[in-house]
C-alpha cells in the first residue's frame, strides 16, 4: 500500500503571544510549522500504514524552507519525503497549487503506485480547503472530504469505508481507491515521534524535484499565470467611523459602570432590551 | 490561495478587455445546498446577497438544484424564487438523494457549461466546500473561498471578493479576471438573511443530469444524525456572551457562563480560549470558528483582532470589555468598559439582573 | 535500538552549539539536544555577540552571519528618577573592521550557529527533553531522553541546558537554584524606521550604539538596564535579583513599564511598535556560585555552570568560550587516547582558569554580595551624583564654593563620612 499525504508549511499564527501588561498581541518571529490540519490526515496515513503495512510519501509544493516541515513528517514515521520547489510556483492560487502537486503526484505514481492520496481539510493561511478536492479532481481520485474515521479498507476489493461529517449528523459512505481522503480535525492525535524516527529525520537526505522533475511541462498551469484569481489589493479592516461609546463614571466603579451600561442599553435600544426580557422570562 | 505570495495587479488600470468567447457567460447563480429534505439557510443568505450582484450588472439571479425528483425538489425552486430568484435550474435525478461528491460535480458543471453563469457562488459549508473545489477545478476557473463580502467592479464588470489573510490581520480583495465563471464560498451568517416574499415567482429551467447509479463510485451507506441535546447552538443566537484570553484562566471563564445564564445567552469564545481546551470548538468565534449575527454580543477579554472580528461583526449591538483601552475591539464596538473582565462581569451580571427584576414587576 | 555518540551535546544554546560544533569540526560523532521546538526557541538575551569569542569557534562568521549593529559607541548611564549622569566612550577605531561587538538578534542568531552546527556533521535532534543522565555507578554514560527508545549512549556527556539545568540538578553536581543566585530580567525588541534609529543615536551605517542602566530604574533592588540598537529596532530591558523581586513583590513587566516612561528613555523609545516580549532568569551569583563543572564522563558549560560575568553584564561570551574549551578537552583526551574520567577532564578547569572566563568572574567574585547588601548603590548614590551635577551645572547666581559645600554636604548628611568611607572600601572590594 503506498499512501501520499499532501503538507503544507505554514506561519504559526496561533503562537501569538500577548504582552503581559499593555495585552497587545505580538507576532514577531513567528516560526513556521506544518499546517496543524495537516497532521490529523498524516496520523491517520499512519495507522493504516501500521494496519496494513505499506509505504507513506510526504509531499509538499513551498520555498526551500519547507523541508522542515517534510523532516517533521519523517520524524512521525513517514517513509519518503518529497519537496517540489520552482520559482515559476511563485504566486500560486490553489488551482495552479492542485496542478503541480496532481503533476507531481503523477510522477510518483509511476514508480510507486499510489493507492491513496490523503491532504488536509484546509490551511490556517489561506483557509480556502481548495487543493485537496482539487488534486482529486486532476488525478480522477474519488472524493473523501471531512472523514471523521476510516472505518475499513479492504486492499483486495479496493474498497473502503469511511464516516463522514454533514450538516446535522455523520454518512456512513464507501468507494473504490485510489482515493483522496481529507480528515476532520480532532479526530486523532498525532503520535509521539520515536528516538529512532527523530534520528532518522535528523540524517534523511529530502528530495528536492523542481517543476520539471514534477513532471510539469506546461508552465502557464502552474505560478502565477496559472492563477485565475489575483489579489488586486490588501488592505486593514476599514475602521468604524463611530468608535465604541466609552462608559466612564465617576470613580470608575464595575458596580457603576455596569448599572450605567444597561441603564442606556435599555434606553437607546428599547427592541433589544425587550429581547432581553422575553428571553430571560 | 496563496493571497501573501501573489503581488497586488492593478485590476482596471488600463483597459482590461474580457476574452470574446467569455463575455457570452452572463448571470448570477446560486448553489442551493439542501440536506435530508431541508436547505441550509446560507442559500438564502447567498441569494440576499447574489441579488445585489446582480442588480447591479443588470443579469438574472438564478437558483441552482440538484436533488431527486419529486415535490421537495419543486419546493426548494419555489422557496429560491421567495429569497429573490428570478429563476431556478433544476437537475433532478435518483441518483442526486443524498449528496455525493460526483455526480453533483458533473451537475453543475454541465449546467455551468450549458448556461454559463458569470458568477457562482456556494456556501461555505462541509457540502459546499466538498462540491467548489471540485467544480471549479473542472471548470479550470477561479475560487475564492470564505468571502466575507461581496462587490462588482463596474470597470470590468467583475466580482471582487474580500476575504482576510496574513493570518486574519489583513483583508483582501481577489478577482477573477479572464476566467469564468467566477466563483465563490461564503460561510453561513455572513451576509444577512433576505426578506422572503410569498408572492414572488420564477422560471424553472430543467436539465437532465446523465449519469445513472452503476457510474457512480461512491456510495452512502447509513446516515446516523447526532444527539441534538445540549448542542451550541451559536450561528442563529440572538444573544451571545464570548469570553477571550483576558480571562487569564479557566475558573474565571465561569463568570461568562454566569451572565450567559441571566441573559438567556449562548456562549462564545475566541480561537485561543477553545485551543487552550476551557470550551468546546463548536463555541469557537470568528475566522476559523463560527460566524454570528446575533442581537447583542458582549465580548469580555477579547482584543477585536481581525479573525475574531470577521466573526461577529455582523451582530447589531456589541459591548466590549478589555483592560486596554486601545484594543481594537473599541474600534467597531457600540459601547464599551475600560475595566478588568473579572471584575466588571459580576457587576454586569448584577446590573442584567436588576433591569430585568424591574422589567418583571413592571410588567 | 542504542545508539552511541563520541559526544553528546545537552542543548542548542550558544555554548552547546559552540561545543558541538568544536567537537563536530574536529571529526567527532555528536549528537545535540535541544528541547525547544528549534534552537534559539528558549533562549533570551540582550543581545550583544563579542567578536572574540566567537572568531575562536568561527573565524569568518562575519561573512554569512546575521548581525545588526556593529557598536561604536557605549553610554553608561546613573539614573535618578527624573535624571541621568552618565558617560559614554564613542570611538571611531571601533567603526573600523574586524568589528569587535555586534547587537543581534538572538532567533534569527541562534538559527545560523546551529545551521553552522549542522553543516560541520553534528546530528541535531529538536523538540527532545533530556530527562536524566543515564550512569554505570557514578560515570556518566548517557542520557535518556522523553521519546520511545530514547536511551543514547555516549564516551562524554556535555550539559549546556542552561540557567535553569534541570539535569546538574537531578544529578547533584549543583544545589537547587536559589533566588539569589539569578537575576530575572524582562526585555522588549520595538520596531522604528532605520533613519529614525540612527537619527536619534547619532549613527549611520551598521553602527550600533548601547547604554547600560543603574539606579533609581530598579527602585532599590540590585539590577541594571540595558538599552541596544538594533538595525531596525530597539531592544530595551531591565534585571534584578529574583530574590529582591520576591522580597519587595514588584513585577519585572511593571519596572520596565516604568523604566520606558523615564523622560530620559521616553524620547528614544517614541513611535516604536512593540513586537517581542521575553523573559529570562540570568546567573548572578558569580564566581562563588559555580558548581561542579566536571565529572566522571560529563562536563557544564554555559549558564548552567553560572558562568555569567555581571559587572560587565557578559554572558554569552563566556558561555561560547566555556563551549569551546570543554569541546577541545574531549578532542585533546581522544587523541590522547585518554579516558573522560574525573581526574583527566580537570584538564577544562585549568583551561578555564588560564582563560579570561575564570579570570573575571574571580575578580568580581565579591560584587554579587556587596552590591546585594548595599542598596544605597542604586538608590541614593544615583540620587546623590544626580543632583550633585544638578546643582553644579545650575546657574543661579550662588558661588561656586558654596556649591561644593552643598554637595559635600549633601554627601556627608546622606551618608556620614563613616558610611562614605565605608562605601568606597565596598566599591574596591566589588571591583578587586
Amino acid at each position: 500500500m503506498h499512501i501520499v499525504v499532501c503538507i503544507k508549511q505554514v506561519p504559526d499564527s496561533a503562537q501569538i503571544r500577548v504582552h503581559p501588561v499593555t495585552n497587545t498581541i505580538m507576532r514577531q518571529g513567528v516560526p513556521a510549522i506544518v499546517n496543524p490540519y495537516d497532521l490529523f490526515s498524516l496520523e491517520e496515513a499512519l495507522r493504516l500504514k501500521d494496519l496494513h503495512g505499506g509505504r507513506v510519501t510526504a509531499i509538499t509544493m513551498g520555498p526551500p524552507q519547507a523541508e522542515a516541515a517534510l523532516r517533521k513528517c519523517i520524524s512521525f514515521g513517514a517513509d519518503d519525503a518529497i519537496l517540489v520547489t520552482d520559482r515559476a510556483f511563485a504566486g500560486a492560487d490553489t488551482l495552479a497549487t492542485s496542478f503541480a502537486l496532481a503533476s507531481a503526484i503523477g510522477q510518483i505514481n509511476k514508480t510507486h503506485a499510489v493507492d491513496m492520496v490523503f491532504a488536509g481539510k484546509q490551511t490556517i493561511d489561506g483557509d480556502t480547503a481548495q487543493v485537496g478536492p482539487g488534486i482529486a479532481k486532476r488525478m480522477n481520485l474519488q472524493l473523501l472530504t471531512y472523514v471523521s474515521k476510516v472505518d475499513a479498507l479492504d486492499l483486495t476489493t479496493r474498497t473502503i469505508q469511511v464516516q463522514r461529517r454533514a450538516e446535522g449528523g455523520v454518512e456512513v459512505l464507501t468507494t473504490q481507491l485510489p482515493c483522496l481522503i481529507t480528515m476532520l480535525e480532532g479526530t486523532n492525535e498525532m503520535r509521539f515521534a520515536t528516538m529512532e524516527n527523530m534520528f532518522r529525520a535528523a540524517r534523511y537526505q529530502i528530495q528536492v524535484w523542481d517543476r520539471v522533475t514534477a513532471g510539469i511541462e506546461d508552465v502557464t498551469r502552474i505560478g502565477l499565470k496559472g492563477s485565475p484569481t489575483v489579489v488586486s489589493k490588501v488592505f486593514a479592516p476599514q475602521a468604524k467611523t463611530v468608535r465604541a461609546e466609552i462608559i466612564q463614571t465617576e470613580g470608575d466603579e464595575p458596580r457603576d459602570l455596569t448599572l450605567t451600561l444597561v441603564a442606556k442599553l435599555f434606553t437607546q435600544h428599547p427592541k433589544l432590551g425587550e429581547t432581553i426580557v422575553r428571553r430571560a422570562a | 490561495m496563496n493571497a501573501d505570495k501573489a503581488p497586488p495587479r492593478k485590476a482596471g488600470k488600463g483597459k482590461f478587455e474580457l476574452d470574446e468567447r467569455l463575455k457570452a457567460y452572463q448571470g448570477v447563480w446560486v448553489f442551493i445546498e439542501h440536506e435530508r429534505g431541508n436547505v441550509h439557510p446560507v442559500s438564502w443568505e447567498l441569494l440576499g446577497e447574489g441579488r445585489k450582484l446582480a442588480d447591479k450588472l443588470g443579469v438574472a439571479l438564478s437558483g441552482v438544484v440538484l436533488a431527486a425528483p419529486g415535490l421537495a425538489a419543486r419546493r426548494f425552486c419555489e422557496e429560491a424564487f421567495f429569497h429573490g430568484a428570478d429563476n431556478c435550474y433544476l437537475m433532478e435525478d435518483a441518483v442526486l438523494s443524498s449528496y455525493r461528491n460526483q455526480p453533483f460535480t458533473k451537475g453543475l458543471t454541465d449546467l455551468v457549461n450549458t448556461y454559463q453563469p458569470e458568477i457562482l457562488l456556494l456556501g461555505a459549508t462541509t457540502q459546499g466546500r466538498d462540491l467548489a473545489g471540485s467544480v471549479a477545478t473542472t471548470l479550470k476557473t477561479g475560487l475564492t473561498a470564505d468571502c466575507t463580502e461581496l462587490n462588482i467592479d463596474m470597470e470590468n464588470r467583475s466580482m471582487a471578493a474580500s476575504r482576510p489573510t496574513f493570518g486574519g490581520s489583513l483583508l483582501c480583495t481577489i478577482l477573477t479576471l479572464n476566467f469564468r465563471p467566477q466563483m465563490a464560498t461564503v460561510r453561513p451568517r455572513v451576509m444577512a438573511m433576505p426578506d422572503r416574499d410569498s408572492a414572488r415567482r420564477g422560471t424553472i429551467i430543467e436539465h437532465p443530469l446523465g449519469l445513472i447509479e452503476t457510474e457512480i463510485v461512491t456510495k452512502v451507506l447509513q446516515y446516523i444524525p447526532d444527539d441534538q441535546q445540549d448542542k451550541p447552538q451559536l450561528p442563529f443566537a440572538d444573544i451571545i456572551v464570548s469570553g477571550g484570553r483576558g480571562l487569564k484562566n479557566a475558573d474565571n471563564f465561569q463568570l461568562i457562563w454566569d451572565l450567559a445564564m441571566v441573559l438567556g445567552a449562548e456562549v462564545g469564545a475566541s480561537r485561543p480560549v477553545v485551543q487552550a481546551g476551557w470550551v468546546e470548538l463548536e463555541r469557537q468565534v470568528g475566522q476559523s470558528g463560527k460566524t454570528v449575527r446575533p442581537k447583542l454580543y458582549i465580548a469580555a477579554g477579547i482584543s477585536g483582532a481581525v479573525q475574531h472580528r470577521v466573526g461577529m461583526e455582523g451582530s447589531d449591538v456589541i459591548i466590549a470589555i478589555n483592560t486596554d483601552p486601545n484594543a481594537p475591539i473599541f474600534d467597531f464596538a457600540t459601547y464599551g468598559i475600560v475595566g478588568n473582565a473579572m471584575t466588571i462581569l459580576p457587576a454586569l451580571t448584577q446590573a442584567f439582573k436588576q433591569q430585568l427584576a424591574v422589567a418583571k414587576m413592571a410588567s | 535500538m542504542a545508539t552511541k555518540f563520541d559526544a553528546i551535546v545537552v542543548g542548542a544554546g550558544p555554548s552547546g552549539n559552540a561545543a558541538a560544533y568544536t567537537l563536530a569540526k574536529s571529526g567527532l560523532k555528536v549528537l545535540q539536544i535541544e528541547r525547544g521546538e528549534y534552537p534559539g526557541s528558549k533562549n533570551v538575551q540582550g543581545a550583544i555577540l563579542y567578536s572574540d569569542a566567537l572568531e575562536k569557534i568561527i573565524p569568518d562568521f562575519r561573512e554569512d552571519a546575521p548581525l545588526e549593529r556593529h557598536i561604536i559607541e557605549q553610554r553608561l548611564w546613573v539614573l535618578d528618577d527624573e535624571s541621568f549622569i552618565g558617560s559614554h566612550y564613542r570611538s571611531d577605531s571601533f567603526n573600523k573592521p574586524p568589528y569587535n561587538r555586534y547587537t543581534i538578534i538572538r532567533a534569527q542568531f541562534d538559527k545560523w550557529f546551529s545551521q553552522k552546527v549542522q553543516q560541520a556533521g553534528a546530528l541535531l535532534i529538536c523538540e527532545t527533553t533530556v530527562s536524566d543522565l543515564l550512569m554505570d555507578g557514578d560515570r556518566v554514560v548517557g542520557v535518556q531522553t522523553d521519546r520511545l527508545g530514547g536511551s543514547v549512549y555516549a564516551d562524554v556527556v556535555i550539559l549546556a541546558d542552561g540557567v535553569n539545568s534541570i539535569l546538574a540538578r537531578k544529578a547533584g553536581f549543583r544545589p537547587e537554584l536559589r533566588p539569589g543566585d539569578v537575576a530575572l530580567a524582562v526585555k522588549e525588541i520595538h520596531f522604528l524606521p532605520q533613519e529614525v534609529v540612527e537619527s536619534r543615536f547619532n549613527i549611520s551605517g551598521d553602527a550600533g550604539v548601547v547604554i547600560e542602566m543603574v539606579g533609581k530604574i530598579t527602585k532599590g533592588m540590585m539590577g541594571t538596564g540595558f538599552l541596544y540598537t538594533n538595525k531596525e529596532s530597539l531592544t530595551i530591558g531591565v534585571g534584578c535579583m529574583l530574590s529582591d523581586f520576591k522580597k519587595q513583590k514588584c513585577s519585572p513587566n511593571q519596572l520596565l513599564e516604568d523604566m520606558k516612561a523615564h523622560p530620559s528613555i521616553r524620547p528614544l523609545m517614541e513611535g516604536g511598535e512593540m513586537k517581542e516580549y521575553a523573559a529570562h532568569l540570568i546567573p548572578e551569583g558569580g564566581y562563588n556560585a559555580i558548581p561542579k563543572i566536571y565529572g566522571d564522563g560529563w562536563m557544564i558549560v554555559g549558564d548552567a555552570g553560572m558562568f555569567v560575568n555581571a559587572a560587565h553584564r557578559e554572558g554569552s561570551n563566556l558561555a561560547m568560550t566555556s563551549g569551546r574549551l570543554a569541546a577541545e578537552t574531549v578532542i585533546e583526551l581522544a587523541a590522547a587516547k585518554k579516558a573522560f574520567t574525573t581526574k583527566n577532564l580537570a584538564l577544562y578547569r585549568n583551561k578555564l582558569d588560564a582563560s579570561f572566563v575564570m579570570k573575571d568572574l574571580k575578580k568580581y567574585r565579591n560584587m554579587p554580595q556587596i552590591f546585594h547588601r548595599n542598596p544605597q548603590f542604586f538608590t541614593t548614590y544615583p540620587e546623590l551624583l544626580n543632583k550633585a551635577a544638578h546643582t553644579m551645572l545650575t546657574v543661579d547666581g550662588v558661588d561656586k564654593k558654596t556649591k561644593e559645600k552643598q554637595v559635600r554636604n549633601s554627601f556627608k548628611q546622606k551618608r556620614s563620612l563613616f558610611g562614605l568611607m565605608g562605601d568606597a572600601y565596598k566599591m574596591w572590594r566589588a571591583f578587586e
